[in-house]
């Protein structure tokens, strides 16, 4: 699946988007929350404070106990700020 | 007749006046235009701002937008409605943001922008970086801005009433 990174979790992570192929024990956008955040220092540092962090799957807001299977495009992001 | 309504993200500049026309243009059910502009501030909490640079999710943007005015268009009578949102690089007195509703009252036009304003705040995926004298640092959520949209009840949710 395509995972994309925005604002300060992009600059964090280094990357704008990358495909990630996690393991079966990834059931949750939570879930890959924590495997990204395990990936290097990088990851640990874009992910440490996960309640600021915010998740959309296939472009639509979700919760993090929200399913990622099927899930074409994962992506996360700051609190929004635009208008 | 309430006509599809237009949403886009540019990094040009918008014609406020101009998109108001255009949603009146040959029309004479209307009766009621609401224009919100949302304008670049050359100050934020005191402090001075260079200028702004907006980040947004292309795609998601355009489809949040969009679930927010289908929303609105089913809690009030609108006859049409345009958002413009720009990103890009934006210095103190740029137009940031535009929505313009339309209806046969002021009521529903005035309701509509305000509600769709609100969600734009906190919903639609954008991030605005700022520039100060000392660097440039990504603007903090406002709880404000949450409570603003809280009023509204969340889009979907049957408290809202819509539909």
């Amino acid at each position: 699946m395509k995972v994309l990174y925005f604002a300060w979790v992009r600059e964090r992570v280094g990357k704008a988007e990358e495909m990630v192929e996690p393991p079966a024990g990834v059931v949750t956008v939570a879930d890959l929350m924590d495997w990204l955040a395990g990936r290097d220092e990088a990851y640990a540092h874009a992910f440490e404070n996960r309640r600021s962090i915010r998740a959309a799957v296939d472009q639509a807001h979700v919760r993090p106990d929200t399913a990622i299977a099927g899930a074409r495009e994962i992506a996360f992001f700051p609190p929004m700020t635009g208008g | 007749m309430m006509v599809r309504p237009k949403v886009r993200i540019q990094r040009e500049p918008f014609d406020a006046a101009a998109e108001a026309r255009a949603l009146t243009a040959g029309r004479t059910d209307i009766g009621a235009v609401v224009t919100f502009t949302g304008i670049c501030r050359g100050s934020d909490d005191g402090r001075a701002v260079a200028a702004l640079t907006l980040e947004h999710y292309p795609g998601m943007a355009e489809a949040e937008i969009e679930r927010h005015v289908a929303e609105a268009e089913a809690r009030w009578a609108l006859l049409g409605v345009t958002v413009v949102h720009r990103h890009g690089r934006l210095v103190p007195g740029d137009d940031i943001v535009l929505v313009v509703t339309a209806s046969s009252h002021r009521g529903d036009a005035f309701a509509a922008a305000e509600f769709l304003m609100d969600w734009l705040k906190t919903k639609a995926p954008f991030w605005k970086k700022e520039e100060a004298g000392e660097g440039a640092g990504w603007v903090e959520a406002k709880a404000d801005d949450d409570a603003a949209a809280a009023r509204w009840a969340p889009p979907g949710d049957p408290a809202a009433g819509g539909a």
